[in-house]
Parts: C-alpha cells; structure tokens; sequence
C-alpha cells in the first residue's frame, strides 16, 4: 500500500516567525563567531539529493520580497484549496498524508525539444534555490503573504526549450484516486489543469516552489514540485505537478471548463471585476482575527510594474 | 408523557439548541481549536448552517409526530423554531458587522445584484413576522391565519436552502443532501394535503 508514513510536525519544532526572518542575521553572527562552518560542512556531506521533508538548505534570498508580516506557517498549511483532498479548507492538510512524493515525474511534451519523462529532482537545482516572499490572492477573496522556496519557471522553460509554435504552457497535477480522495468524484474535472501565456511563463515573477518557510513543500501546499503565480488568483498557482505540455492554442483550464463565467483563463487579480457572486475589491488577510479590517486588492495584486506590459492590448474585463 | 417529563425534553432540546452557539463562542476567545485560519468565514457558516438544519428539523417534526405517535414533538416545536431564527439573525449580524464592516454600500450592492444574497434576505425578513407570533397569546389572537402565516416556513426553507446551494464553488455532496431532506419533506407535506382533500 502505498501509505506515507511521514511524521506529523509538532508545532515545537516549527521555528518562530521572528527567528524566521531574522534567520540570515543569526547565520552571519554564527559565521561571525566561527560556529556555522562545521554545521555548513555537515550539510553537504549528507550527499545529494533533494530532501524528502525538512529544511532546505543553501536558500539565496530574492531582493525584491515582500516586506508585509507573513502569514503564519500554521495557517499557510492548515488554510488550503486542494480539492483533490477534499472541499474543506482544512481537508487538504488532513487528507494529503497519502499523497505519495517520491518518486515522482514529470512528463514534459508538446513543442518542446526535450521531451520525456524526467524525475523532477533533476528538474531543481539544489543550488540554486531562492526564497521569494510573495502575496497570495485567492479568488475568494482572501489572501496571504507566503515565503516560497523554488526558482523562476523562465529557468526551467529555457531548459527545456520549446519551438517557436509554443504560444502556451499547460500544466497538470497528478489525478490518482489511490492517492487523492477527492478525485473519485467528479466535483471538477481531473486531472486539474492550468496554464499560461509563453510570455506569462518566462516573466520573471512566475516561480517553481519546492519549498515554503524554508521547508520542503507539506503534501497540502502542492510538493513536490508546484507553479507560483503572484499575479493571479491562487487556483492558477498549480499544484503537485505531473506534466508540462507546452500548446499553440489556448489550453484548457479546469476552472474555467467548470464555469467560464465566474474563471477566466487569465485569472489576473484585479479588483475592478467582480466574481459573478462576490466583489474582488477587498481581501481577507488570514491571520489577522476576528475583527481585523479588509484590505483593498491591487491590480494585479501589486505587482503592476512587472506585468501589466503582458496586458497592454487586452480588454481586462473581457478576458478576465 | 407526562408533563414534568415534557418540560424536561424541554429543557434538553434548548440546551442543545444553543451548544453550537456556545461552542462557538468558546473558540472565539482561543478555546476548543479557536476559530481557525478565517474566523470571521468559521462563523458565518457555522451560523447559518446551524440555522438550516433547526429550520429542517422544524419542518420534520410533523412528519415525525403523525409517523410515530409522539405527540408530545409538536410542544417542542417553538423552541426549535425561535432557535432557527437566532441563528439566522447571528448569520446576519456575522455578514454585517464582521464580514461587511457596517459598509451600508457594499451591502446594498450584495443584496441587489448577487441573487444568492437577496434570497437569504427575503429568508430572514420573513422569519421576522413568525418569530414575533410565535406566542401563545398572538397564536390566540390570530386563530386561523397564524397557521396560514406559519406557512411560510416553507419557502423560507426553500430560500434557504437555495442560498447555500448557490454560494458554493462546484457542487459537493452536503448541499445536495440538504436538498434532498428539503425534498422528501416538501413531497410529504403536499402528499397529505392532497390525501385530505380527497376525503373532504
């Protein structure tokens, strides 16, 4: 059977916000006082590989992260869309246990040179992961700030190397019953499947996370291996991906096939167009109790200046 | 049954009535778990999804009463139904204060274009007027049209579950069981007027 038996966290041993973010201080004082270097030296003699669950190590930091107050670890995985775990906002964090992680492949096809099916550990670089702090928008308008470990998909999409036909990337997560008891109904339809424009993919912003709060990915949040669109409403941020299938036409995206009318393929955040049954111009920022105000919601959830180029000959409320 | 033995029922059926209410107050101040990552959603929906089902229970209770005997259902009958309309008006005051933040706009706005809203509205002003005849007295005083009134429980029911159905994301399988309650109960009740008439 194929049973993960991964060992519960104990909130003992999830480290504080505070220490967190001060984490890179702590290490420059270690270095300072000549403590690090032996730990460092440990590290990577533990061989290759990436880490089954965790910290991750050797992280760089993004220069252009967020500076809001994060949202708390234990509401970024206890808070979560996965309906392929169940429709319950904490359903994922109870049910993902059985999502098996490792191995795992991803099969990669479409226009594109290299084609194939690749284990996804040789699709990271160990090396050269980074920690971005972004804003998370879902669009039912509630949001957090999440500190994601990945790299840019521009990265692995200039690895791969589509043709110049690819005018899409599709993305799938994996659709397995055994795995996912939410996918032997068909509340939507499995597998989940996502995409972008070529040019929305290699922006600079769109990101591969393996990784949040300086962890390996909790099976809830999408690990392995899962897409970051700041941008956007969360439901484009794919989850636990299995294929990448790069497109001349548009591709299918399981929300819209769901309801073309309340999810677009764009999905971009913006708080001038309403969901048919509820106002995008406010968010709820999770972890900031019962009598906390909402905050408005930015075009684009704020990152205007780095992507609203991609829009400029586009009628935002017609392609929502 | 005897009647110390009603009033005790009584007494259990209200506790239990308002335990979730109570619960729920515990986790607002970090008891029992806390409310969760979205307190104020946590609230909304324990609410109003506390308020459907006394509402359905309400409407069960005769159908109970003539299929097995027990009288003594329809004397507890009130008490759920008051109960029903606590929870619907705290469902509210959720929305209003907490959800909405006392923006008279944005709640207008809600209530006129997003038909889901507008429906459990009209669920909740028309609790109103059977909440304050729910009385003795003004069942007295209105006789025969406080039963005709009392008929609205009905289409306050179909509003409501109407306006759970709609304001989820994809269908899932709760919405269609409450619907399916709403159903076998609805089909019961025309099914015995249609009987009564018969014979009349």
């Amino acid at each position: 059977m194929l049973i993960n038996r991964k060992e519960k966290i104990r909130s003992s041993e999830i480290t504080k916000e505070s220490i967190f973010r001060d984490r890179r201080n702590l290490v420059k004082a270690g270095i300072s006082m000549g403590i690090i270097p032996s730990i460092i030296t440990n590290i990577i003699s533990t061989g290759h590989g990436f880490p089954n669950s965790g910290q991750i190590s050797n992280i760089s930091t993004w220069q252009e992260s967020s500076d809001e107050k994060l949202t708390p670890y234990e509401h970024v995985t206890n808070y979560n869309n996965f309906y392929e775990f169940g429709t319950g906002k904490d359903d994922p964090a109870k049910n993902a246990h059985s999502l098996k992680t490792r191995p795992w492949s991803i099969t990669i096809d479409g226009e594109v040179e290299k084609k194939g099916t690749f284990d996804f550990e040789d699709l990271v670089d160990l090396n050269a992961l980074e920690e971005r702090i972004y804003r998370f928008r879902c669009v039912e308008a509630w949001s957090m700030v999440i500190p994601w470990v990945g790299f840019p998909l521009k990265k692995l999409i200039d690895y791969l190397n589509p043709n110049s036909n690819a005018k899409y990337v599709q993305f799938f997560t994996l659709n397995d019953p055994n795995q996912m008891p939410g996918v032997r109904y068909r509340s939507l339809q499995w597998p989940y499947r996502e995409g972008l424009t070529i040019e929305e993919a290699i922006n600079p912003l769109s990101f591969i996370a393996v990784g949040v709060y300086g962890e390996v990915l909790p099976n809830q949040n999408g690990a392995p291996i899962r897409l970051v669109v700041p941008w956007k409403y969360g439901f484009k941020s794919i989850k636990s991906i299995v294929r990448i299938n790069f497109t001349r036409e548009m591709p299918q995206t399981t929300w819209k096939t769901a309801n073309y009318r309340e999810y677009g393929f764009y999905s971009n955040v913006n708080p001038e167009v309403s969901h048919p049954r509820w106002s995008q111009a406010y968010e709820r920022k999770i972890g900031e109790g019962l009598f906390s105000a909402k905050v408005p919601t930015q075009l684009f959830n704020g990152y205007q200046e780095e992507v609203s180029y991609l829009y400029k000959n586009l009628d935002l409320k017609l392609n929502y | 049954m005897n009647n110390a033995k009603i009033i005790t029922t009584k007494y259990v059926v209200l506790t239990l009535c308002y335990l979730p209410f109570l619960i729920s107050i515990f986790k607002t101040f970090g008891f029992a778990g806390g409310l969760g990552a979205n307190p104020i959603e946590t609230l909304l929906h324990s609410f109003g999804k506390n308020g459907l089902n006394l509402i359905l229970i309400t409407l069960a209770i005769t159908p109970i009463r003539r299929l097995t005997k027990l009288n003594f259902l329809i004397r507890l009958r009130r008490i759920l139904g008051l109960a029903a309309f606590f929870y619907i008006l705290m469902h509210a005051t959720v929305y209003v204060i907490l959800d909405r933040e006392l923006i008279w706009q944005s709640i207008i706005e809600d209530v006129s274009t997003r038909p889901y809203i507008t429906l459990g509205f009209i669920a909740l002003l028309l609790l109103i007027p059977l909440a304050i005849t729910s009385t003795n007295n003004m069942q007295r005083l209105l006789k025969k049209k406080w039963a005709k009134l009392h008929q609205l429980i009905y289409l306050i029911a179909i509003l409501g579950v109407i306006h759970y159905f709609w304001q989820v994301r994809i269908t899932t399988i709760e919405p269609i069981i409450y619907s399916l309650i709403l159903l076998i109960l609805l089909t019961y009740r025309i099914n015995f007027y249609w009987k009564r008439r018969g014979r009349l």
